[in-house]
């Protein structure tokens, strides 16, 4: 009961005229980037952060909601039609969604996804208005250990157990966390690494990092081999409209794979890639017609997309109730809180209910705007699609380079931006990914702290992170979760030498 | 078996990164035993850097170790020249900030120098362009969100 009054609450915060515009200027804004190609919701977050500077806690928040499931929605968008996702969590997407497009059913492609978008994030988000709370309960009691044991399972599960190739993850968190120690230090004021340059001393933005891997990054990669891929855009042909049978086989799709996604994307275990992909492969499996996939079957668009969506609204439950952020969209909207001095996790529902409950209010409004603006707009989205890629990525990196001048002006600042953009087009280029990167820059300095508060109340004795029942039992499933991939491989070297 | 790929030569980028970041584990390293402010109780400032540092090192092993075996995936051909010019477009930007050039002429710098690296042949147009982008852009900021972005010459003129 007091969950719905909260609810309530919210909604009346978030139902204010000016609120409401800021979500749609959010939604809309949201799309358009995240429609523009290799721009994920990540970039799309990162590049429209500086946007909502100048604007009050709660309007700027409400905005960034909108920000993050339109830029979700465009990126959906952008696979289906031109098949290049965004990122990784899309991929599953693209696959069938794509070949439905080339089929000429792009419209249905289309609506599927916003439709079971709407729904995954519908029910993605009422699970997260009740659980929040009560994960909040539970939150309250933790100790700095439980915190700490609770980073270490996320830095493990972003970096080593979904990647590829669990050394490049590990790596990727470690520089990550290299670059969190850059300034000075919080508890005792020591400066660190920052070899005396004086704009070092307050550490690097997360926004710099993300932007400067992302979007610099990915136009010195996209550059590097244009030669080779010319990206065509598949022209909609026929309905927008779903048809009958459509929407009967896309329902139970919808809801399973919002079964998938809401719950790994609340575990602090990061990544849509694993519910995507799941999805897939159950749809694949329970589908009436099997011979369709591979050729546009809507059930694995209608799947992966739902799942997708039903994580991102999960990874809001680990953000709000525990300021842990589980992927680098996450990353980066904890930063957007940071920039005002708001610290999500249990004392943020006590102190501002009014702004939690607002926000999470405007996710379900963000969420019913989009499938109402988005199915009408899709021509206007269309035509974006249809920017020639050198003014495109010449608009992307004039974006990037505003936000970081709004930020922080100095040459320094811009500096780091362009060797964080090298350092983006190294990784992609030998298949490092970059997102444990970002969550080790913001996540690496939290660690350290909840250590050393930990370590301050047992004076100096580790072993109370043994002692205690979560932190323990949190540490063993990071240590499972690190050597398991490991042995895996090992396991897999041993049958394919035994075949 | 597995010992057959020691036959290759060792992957370059492999070798390349482990040595990489090694180094950085000893600049770490070496600022974490330079720091002058102790702790009294519980740990030191110290003490993340180190365990950072024994991180790097065991990361680095790994890919020198990598090297000899399967090494990094391996990468296409890149275009040089692409690179060069975007790299030449943020240097300008870079410049064009730091010795007060100002925003505008900044943006004009980086769209240019972008869209030559993605293989336009109309460098004055798209200079043209990005300088109408910067001055909007420029102009928005300062109107509408009251946020001043680096002024050189010309956007004094807009103030």
């Amino acid at each position: 009961m007091d969950t719905l009054l909260a609810l309530l609450k919210g909604f009346t915060v978030a139902a204010e005229p000016s609120k409401l515009l800021f979500c749609l200027v959010g939604v809309f804004l949201g799309t358009a980037v995240g429609v523009l190609p290799g721009i994920g919701p990540a970039l799309t977050v990162a590049l429209l952060l500086p946007v909502t500077f100048k604007l009050d806690p709660a309007g700027s928040l409400i905005m960034f909601a909108g920000i993050y499931y339109g830029g979700m929605y465009g990126g959906s968008t952008t696979a289906i039609l031109l098949n290049a996702p965004g990122e990784s969590a899309s991929l599953a997407t693209a696959l069938e969604g794509s070949k439905m497009a080339k089929a000429g059913r792009g419209g249905p492609a289309l609506a599927t996804s916003a439709i079971g978008s709407f729904v995954a994030g519908l029910i993605a988000t009422i699970g997260l208005a009740f659980l929040a709370p009560w994960l909040v309960e539970v939150a309250v009691k933790f100790g700095p250990w439980d915190y700490f044991a609770l980073m270490i399972v996320a830095f493990v599960t972003v970096s080593a157990t979904f990647g590829d190739s669990p050394l490049r993850g590990l790596t990727s968190l470690f520089l990550g966390i290299t670059l969190g120690l850059i300034g000075i230090d919080k508890l005792t004021g020591q400066a660190r690494l920052t070899f005396g340059v004086p704009e070092l001393l307050n550490g690097v933005e997360v926004t710099t990092l993300a932007v400067g891997l992302f979007a610099v990054g990915e136009a010195f990669y996209v550059a590097s081999k244009r030669f080779r891929e010319p990206e065509e855009i598949i022209p909609i042909k026929g309905s927008l409209w779903m048809s009958k049978e459509d929407w009967k086989r896309s329902w139970a799709p919808w809801l399973r794979g919002t079964a998938f996604g809401f719950p790994i994307g609340a575990l602090p275990a990061g990544g849509a890639e694993v519910p995507t992909f799941l999805s897939y492969s159950t749809e694949k499996k329970l589908c009436k017609y099997p011979e369709e996939f591979g050729k546009g079957a809507i059930e694995g668009v209608a799947g992966p997309e739902a799942a997708n969506n039903a994580s991102a609204a999960g990874t809001l439950v680990p953000l709000l109730t525990l300021g842990l952020p589980t992927s680098a969209t996450a990353a980066i909207m904890l930063a957007g809180f940071q920039q005002y001095g708001l610290n999500p996790g249990p004392l943020l529902f006590a102190e501002k209910p009014d702004l939690v409950w607002g926000l999470i209010a405007s996710l379900f409004i963000a969420n019913v705007m989009l499938v109402i603006l988005n199915l009408p707009l899709i021509g206007l989205w269309v035509k974006l699609l249809a920017v020639p890629q050198p003014w495109l990525y010449a608009g992307i990196l004039v974006f990037a380079t505003m936000g970081t001048l709004a930020v922080n002006g100095s040459p320094v600042e811009l500096a780091m931006l362009f060797a964080f953009g090298y350092l983006g087009y190294l990784m992609r280029r030998y298949d490092y990914p970059v997102a444990p990167m970002v969550v080790g820059l913001i996540l690496g300095p939290m660690a350290e702290q909840q250590l050393r508060r930990a370590l301050q109340i047992s004076l100096g004795d580790p072993m109370i992170l043994l002692e205690n029942p979560i932190s323990a039992t949190l540490l063993g499933i990071a240590f499972i979760a690190l050597v398991a991939p490991f042995v895996m491989q090992g396991l897999n070297k041993f049958k394919a030498s035994e075949d | 078996m597995s010992q057959e790929p020691l036959a290759h030569r060792p992957d370059k980028p492999a070798l390349l990164v482990g040595v990489l970041l090694l180094a950085v584990a000893a600049v770490v390293g070496h600022d974490a035993s330079t720091q002058t402010i102790t702790s009294n109780y519980g740990l030191g400032p110290t003490a993340m850097p180190y365990v950072v540092c024994a991180g790097l090192v065991v990361l680095g092993l790994a890919h020198l170790f990598v090297a000899f075996r399967e090494g990094l995936p391996k990468p296409e051909g890149a275009d040089r020249s692409a690179l060069l010019w975007i790299a030449a477009g943020l240097v300008g930007l870079i410049a064009s900030i730091g010795l007060g050039g100002g925003f505008v002429l900044a943006t004009t710098l980086i769209f240019a120098c972008t869209a030559r690296g993605f293989g336009r042949r109309a460098f004055v147009v798209d200079a043209i362009i990005g300088f109408v982008l910067g001055l909007i852009i420029f102009v928005v900021f300062a109107k509408v969100l009251t946020l001043i972005l680096p002024a050189g010459p010309l956007e004094q003129l807009f103030l």
